[in-house]
């Protein structure tokens, strides 16, 4: 291990961050070749990088960073060896040759600088992914590939399609990025360690916890969400709605495989059980067939590229899975093909989409002599894909085909299902690749001609990096192929496959593969009529699922809040009165706080008893008052006992105001009953009323109870006695409740004298509402926001 | 006790004779500036052109003031200051440890940004009905609540910020609005009420109002004296207050009809006093109890971040919705308090701080965007991304922030919450928390796409809303929005602010020897 240049690689890392803050400002400068500009952000990210490869093909591990949060252990840290390395260098080579793209592509579109900034911004959060050595580094990383792909796939904003598939990916992947959070979280918890470089050396812990399961769900629920393993597929297609740089950047070369590269990562301490063998296996299996069979059915040929895109994930999780040496190098030189070969076409289909007006293969042909320079980059790409040699799709097939091959039904019914998947590949390679370039010239809405440089610079490189990278294979593998699956595997491994075939059961897989392309490509309309009327027939699929889920969530949360939020005080004060019943006497029931039974004062005077009786009387006469205006004055009966009660023991003070307070309360409540229009008497319905006398009788007792239980404790007299002792004596009077609020407790005072004071203010505003209008029915404002509003999805 | 001779000779055992350091103001001062200043501008009330230019400076003051008490304690532990220099607990003592003085700075700061944005936001008749004077007073009261250290005495200043706020809400006086005034007062009052009822318990039981003296006298009580009612009293008083399910319909019911600045500055405040008090008196004070009631807590924890969440999306006027996710954080706070750990505590501090910048400038994110021609309903707004990308960007952030997600500051709090809930097991807590972070991304998602994505509706694309940002406005949001996004880049000394003040709560000796120091103990 090394830590060479940790500062350099930190602002290497923060490179595209700082570009995307330029990028506006450059392309209003600038226009459309601030990209050449642009692009050399991560070109300088590529070379920085490069510089690692020499100590990481020799196993080197280089590692670096800094505490960033070292109050929770959290640190900025990166760990780059042979799998991360491959990734940046994919993600930063691309990554240059879309910058250019997208400048040629979106040429004098208005918003180019915002979407260069964005394109900059997911390479930031890409790299970051890929080169965290910190879970929760990783995590803030992945999240921001979210956002920022949220924000590009919806890019074309005003176009409805766009924003539900915005929505649609934010919601998927970040559902996916809150189990793979839980996930890491979950794997902390189980180790102690919150770093990849650490975690590589407790696999046997983690797999012996009894919370394994849980966190290779909760990692698989993260991994398969962002690589669009079915049947959380459906987001991708939809994301082809962006831009097509985005395609092929995101939704193709880089994002997607994010699932892929974390299933990979994890692979040495998560993998290598029954679990993992069984899980990874079939849905990568089924993704790869799902995946083809849906590309078979398109016309468009974005559309056939996504769908084929959800195939390949599916075949690298396949492989992933199997976790053999074979089938990690597969899964390795697999993942390196499939970024070029597919990013390559997609910025294809954007070239002819651009050049010919139209990206729907059915109307398109015989552009091979108007566009001769992307023809040869897309049979390139074409060749890489369907497995043929001499690009290093071929290797990478060949090295499936190895991998998989064992006589046994597990294993031959995966390999009946990568020969299929591989075969259906083979076909929308070429239906891409051909189509629109061989046959007779078909009329297109724009008169199709070469694109600029920007354009094809980028396909036709991944083309030719794609041959040289088959035809020097030693070399790739060594820098390349055998760190990256040493890295996958968690020990040393040597990738030595190369163009010269070996005569065997894979190079027979191979001719099964391609004969069977040959014969479906032959019948790819008759194949595409099929599954058309299959998919017709079939009728409901994930992708209906989401916006039904949408939908229902709205209508469930419209029907929960009218609820839980009915707009009626009445309603609410009933249930907060109920809650303070509960709350007094849950807790004395169930902690056995009840007080003891007062024995009846011996020494209690006839005197008093006459005006507690006055207290009763008045309170029974509230209940029993025929018009509001006698209850009222009931009211006020019960006060001025009260106040009587506190005169005889001994609190003149509290007794005087208490009887203003009431005088006043009477007059006030008087006067404003007669301007309120109510009706004379109280007329609830007899239930009504039992129900509210209960609730009232439940407070009330229980605060006499509660009462009675706190009074039942001694009392410490600290406080009373001090200010008794030196209300005269310091602080100069001997009213000792005067001096409590003027001195002991001034500061209390200080506030209640705000209090009347801001009172005063906010009647004023009060008095100032005016009540012209008939007094409507606006009791219920709460509800009438809650409309049936259409659940927009959009 | 004292005679009446040597009384005088010995004034040590009723006054705090020491000198105060200059330092020592801060504790009390951020409170009495308040006053100060709300009562002058009481008295230039009809002055509107005079009143912002002298509350913005005094709130600039403020936020200063604040923050040199947060470095003060930061440096020198929990600070208490009695006043009249009476000794605790017979005389009121202002406590300043760092939960206190992190709410008060933050606070402050948003309020600093309310002045701001209310510039143009409230005309003159606003002012003149006392936009400022009530914007300094709640301060008064919020501040207060935060430094105080006498339970009676924080019932006062949570009376102060009730009334003034009641003020702020009928500020402007419409019908509708007067229906939301009602529904708070009522269900707030009897919040206060019962505030006041259980303190009144509380010293029945204790014989004593500082807080300090609480936490001592707790343990001696604990198991004579009936302290579950009175802490699941408080609980509910305080929820209440927070606006924690079943609790909560006050909040819904009023914050979307006043002014905007006012519900941007509730929704950032308000409810965020009631979470200081539960982790004040249940935190601090009552931490057995609290132990006991923690499931109890937890279920609540849990509806009412579900239910907020839900709430949101139901809503088809944003300031509605934003209610709703107001009441959702006040989940996510409640299951840090329900936890109770040192994890849980700080994430719920953590989070309290973020949700005070956040949802403030949420409001006024959503009050610019009605300002510029949109509306505050969905099914009439759009349009706002291509005629105003800045503000549809610091929208988005503020958006992404409530989420959690990354790299705002909405992130590491509940992350934090999310691993203190795995600690202990509590998987379902964890996942309502992340479910609800989901939700809350679904929620705020839809009202992006809907308000700024989406075209103007064609009947309005015509006042196509060349108007400029309102600047003063723009720079109170933008202002609020670097805070959210530098807490998520850097949130290590927030975080540090916050583990060192769940600390406090957790173990409060640096507390009780603030208040009563060693040699002069009671």
């Amino acid at each position: 291990m090394s830590a060479s240049a940790p500062g350099a690689t930190f602002i290497v890392l923060m490179l595209p961050f700082l570009a995307a803050i330029i990028a506006p400002w450059l392309t209003r400068r600038l226009g459309h070749n601030a990209a050449w500009l642009l692009a050399l952000a991560p070109v300088a990210i590529f070379l920085h990088f490069l510089g690692f490869s020499s100590e990481i093909a020799t196993g080197g591990i280089v590692t670096g960073g800094f505490k960033w949060v070292p109050s929770y252990n959290v640190s900025f840290s990166w760990l780059i060896d042979g799998l991360s390395l491959t990734f940046v260098l994919l993600i930063s080579g691309i990554g240059a040759l879309i910058m250019l793209y997208s400048g040629g592509y979106l040429k004098g579109h208005d918003q180019l600088g915002r979407f260069l900034s964005f394109m900059l911004l997911f390479m930031g959060a890409m790299l970051g992914v890929v080169i965290s050595d910190s879970f929760l580094m990783l995590f803030v990383y992945w999240e921001l590939t979210s956002i920022t792909s949220f924000l590009l796939i919806g890019f074309d904003h005003s176009r409805e399609a766009s924003r539900r598939a915005a929505l649609q990916a934010l919601v998927v992947t970040g559902a996916g990025g809150l189990a793979l959070l839980a996930g890491l979280l979950v794997i902390w918890n189980i180790t102690g360690v919150s770093q990849i470089s650490l975690l590589l050396n407790y696999g046997d812990e983690l797999r012996e916890s009894p919370f394994y399961l849980l966190a290779l769900l909760l990692v698989l629920g993260g991994a398969f969400s962002k690589s669009a393993q079915f049947p959380l597929h459906f987001w991708l297609p939809n994301a082809m709605e962006a831009p097509t740089p985005v395609s092929a950047y995101l939704h193709s070369a880089t994002m997607v495989k994010a699932g892929v590269y974390l299933l990979m990562r994890l692979n040495p301490v998560l993998g290598e059980t029954l679990w993992w063998e069984t899980i990874l296996p079939l849905f990568g299996g089924t993704t790869l067939i799902v995946g083809t069979l849906l590309a078979i059915r398109q016309t468009d040929l974005k559309l056939m590229l996504a769908y084929t895109t959800v195939s390949s994930l599916g075949l690298l999780v396949m492989l992933t899975g199997f976790g053999s040496e074979h089938a990690i190098a597969a899964a390795v030189l697999y993942l390196v093909a499939h970024s070029l070969f597919k990013g390559g076409l997609f910025m294809v289909a954007g070239l002819i989409d651009h050049e010919a007006g139209t990206r729907d293969v059915t109307r398109l042909g015989g552009l091979r002599k108007a566009m001769p320079i992307t023809f040869v980059a897309a049979m390139a790409a074409a060749i890489s894909m369907a497995g043929l040699p001499p690009f290093i799709g071929f290797l990478a097939k060949e090295e499936i085909y190895y991998a998989l091959w064992a006589v046994d039904p597990w294993s031959l019914a995966f390999v009946a299902v990568a020969v299929v998947g591989n075969g259906l590949m083979f076909v929308i390679g070429f239906a891409v690749a051909i189509k629109p370039f061989f046959g007779p010239a078909v009329k297109t809405p724009k008169a199709a001609h070469e694109g600029p440089v920007l354009l094809w610079l980028g396909p036709l490189t991944l083309g030719v990096a794609a041959l040289v990278m088959a035809l020097l294979s030693p070399i790739t593998h060594r820098f390349i192929s055998s760190p990256m699956a040493s890295a996958v595997a968690g020990g040393a491994e040597t990738v030595s496959i190369s163009l010269i075939p070996h005569i065997g059961a894979p190079l027979m897989l191979s001719l099964v593969t391609i004969g069977f392309g040959i014969i479906a490509y032959r019948m790819l309309d008759r194949l595409r009529a099929g599954m058309i009327s299959l998919l017709a027939a079939i009728g409901w699929g994930p992708d209906h699922g989401f916006d039904q889920l949408i939908a229902g969530l709205v209508r469930l949360s419209v029907a929960v809040t009218r609820f839980v939020q009915p707009g009626r005080l009445e309603i609410y004060m009933t249930v907060t009165f109920l809650m303070i019943a509960a709350a007094l006497i849950a807790p004395m029931a169930w902690y056995g706080e009840w007080p003891s039974m007062p024995a009846w004062p011996a020494d209690v005077q006839f005197h008093e008893l006459v005006v507690f009786s006055m207290v009763i009387i008045g309170l029974l006469a509230v209940i029993y008052a025929r018009d509001r205006l006698t209850a009222i004055v009931s009211l006020g009966i019960q006060g001025f006992a009260v106040a009587l009660i506190f005169m005889l023991f001994g609190a003149p003070d509290l007794s005087f105001t208490q009887f203003m307070v009431e005088t006043l309360a009477v007059v006030i409540l008087a006067l404003v009953m007669t301007r309120l229009r109510l009706t004379a008497s109280d007329h609830r319905p007899t239930l009504q009323k039992a129900f509210d006398m209960s609730v009232a009788v439940a407070c009330g007792g229980g605060f006499m109870l509660y009462l009675l239980a706190v009074t039942q404790q001694p009392f410490n007299t600290a406080l009373s006695d001090f200010f008794a002792a030196y209300s005269k004596l310091v602080a100069h009077g001997s009213n000792v409740v005067n001096v409590i609020i003027v001195d002991f407790r001034g500061t209390d005072t200080l506030g209640e004298i705000a209090v009347v004071m801001i009172t005063g203010l906010a009647i004023l505003s009060l008095i100032r509402i005016r009540t012209p209008r008939v007094a409507v029915a606006d009791n219920d404002p709460d509800l009438t926001d809650v409309t049936d509003h259409k659940a927009e999805v959009r | 006790m004292a005679g009446k001779s040597e009384g005088l000779q010995d004034l040590s055992t009723v006054y705090a004779l020491e000198p105060l350091a200059a330092a020592d103001w801060l504790i009390v001062g951020p409170v009495a500036w308040c006053i100060l200043i709300g009562a002058l501008l009481l008295m230039l009330r009809k002055r509107t052109d005079v009143q912002p230019l002298i509350a913005i400076p005094a709130l600039v003051v403020l936020v200063l003031m604040t923050l040199g008490l947060v470095w003060h304690v930061a440096a020198n532990g929990t600070q208490t200051m009695t006043m009249g220099r009476w000794l605790p607990p017979f005389g009121i003592s202002f406590t300043a440890d760092l939960l206190g003085a992190f709410f008060a700075a933050t606070s402050s700061l948003v309020a600093l940004a309310a002045g701001i944005y209310g510039r143009s936001d409230v005309d003159d008749s606003g002012r003149r009905y006392g936009f400022y004077p009530f914007l300094l007073l709640i301060m008064a009261g919020i501040l207060g609540a935060f430094l105080t250290g006498d339970i009676f005495n924080l019932y006062v200043w949570f009376e102060v910020l009730l009334i003034a706020s009641f003020g702020l809400l009928v500020l402007g006086s419409g019908r509708k609005q007067l229906d939301g005034a009602v529904k708070y007062a009522f269900l707030n009052l009897i919040a206060t009420t019962l505030f006041l009822a259980t303190t009144g318990y509380l010293y029945g039981l204790f014989g004593t109002l500082n807080m300090a003296d609480i936490a001592v006298k707790a343990s001696e009580l604990r198991g004579t004296a009936p302290l579950m009612t009175l802490v699941t009293l408080y609980l509910l008083a305080f929820s209440m207050k927070a606006a924690a399910f079943p609790v909560n319909f006050w909040l819904p019911a009023s914050y979307h009809t006043p002014r905007l600045v006012v519900s941007a500055l509730f929704a950032g405040l308000l409810t965020k006093v009631g979470i200081y008090a539960l982790l004040r008196i249940l935190g601090m004070l009552f931490p057995f109890e609290r132990e006991e009631l923690s499931f109890l807590i937890a279920i609540a924890a849990v509806l009412t971040m579900v239910l907020g969440v839900i709430g949101a999306l139901a809503q088809n006027d944003i300031r509605r919705a934003l209610g709703f996710l107001v009441i959702s954080g006040i989940g996510v706070m409640m299951a840090g308090l329900a936890l109770g750990s040192p994890a849980g505590l700080s994430g719920a501090i953590l989070y309290a701080a973020h949700s005070m910048v956040v949802m403030t400038a949420l409001y006024f994110a959503v009050g610019i965007a009605a300002r510029l021609g949109g509306s505050f309903e969905l099914t009439s707004s759009g349009g706002l991304y291509t005629r105003h990308g800045l503000l549809a960007g610091l929208t988005l952030v503020l958006f992404f922030s409530v989420a959690g997600l990354p790299p705002m500051s909405g992130l590491w709090p509940k992350i934090m919450l999310v691993k203190a809930s795995l600690d202990i097991g509590a998987w379902w807590l964890a996942g309502a928390i992340l479910v609800t972070g989901l939700l809350t991304t679904i929620s705020v998602g839809r009202i992006w796409i809907l308000a700024y994505w989406r075209p103007a509706p064609p009947d309005r694309s015509g006042d196509a809303g060349a108007s400029p940002l309102p600047l003063g406005a723009t720079a109170a949001l933008a202002g609020l929005v670097a805070l959210t996004i530098a807490a998520g880049v850097w949130p290590e000394p927030l975080m540090a602010l916050s583990q060192e003040a769940a600390r406090g709560l957790i173990d409060p000796s640096a507390y009780v020897l603030s208040v009563f120091p060693a040699e002069v103990q009671p």
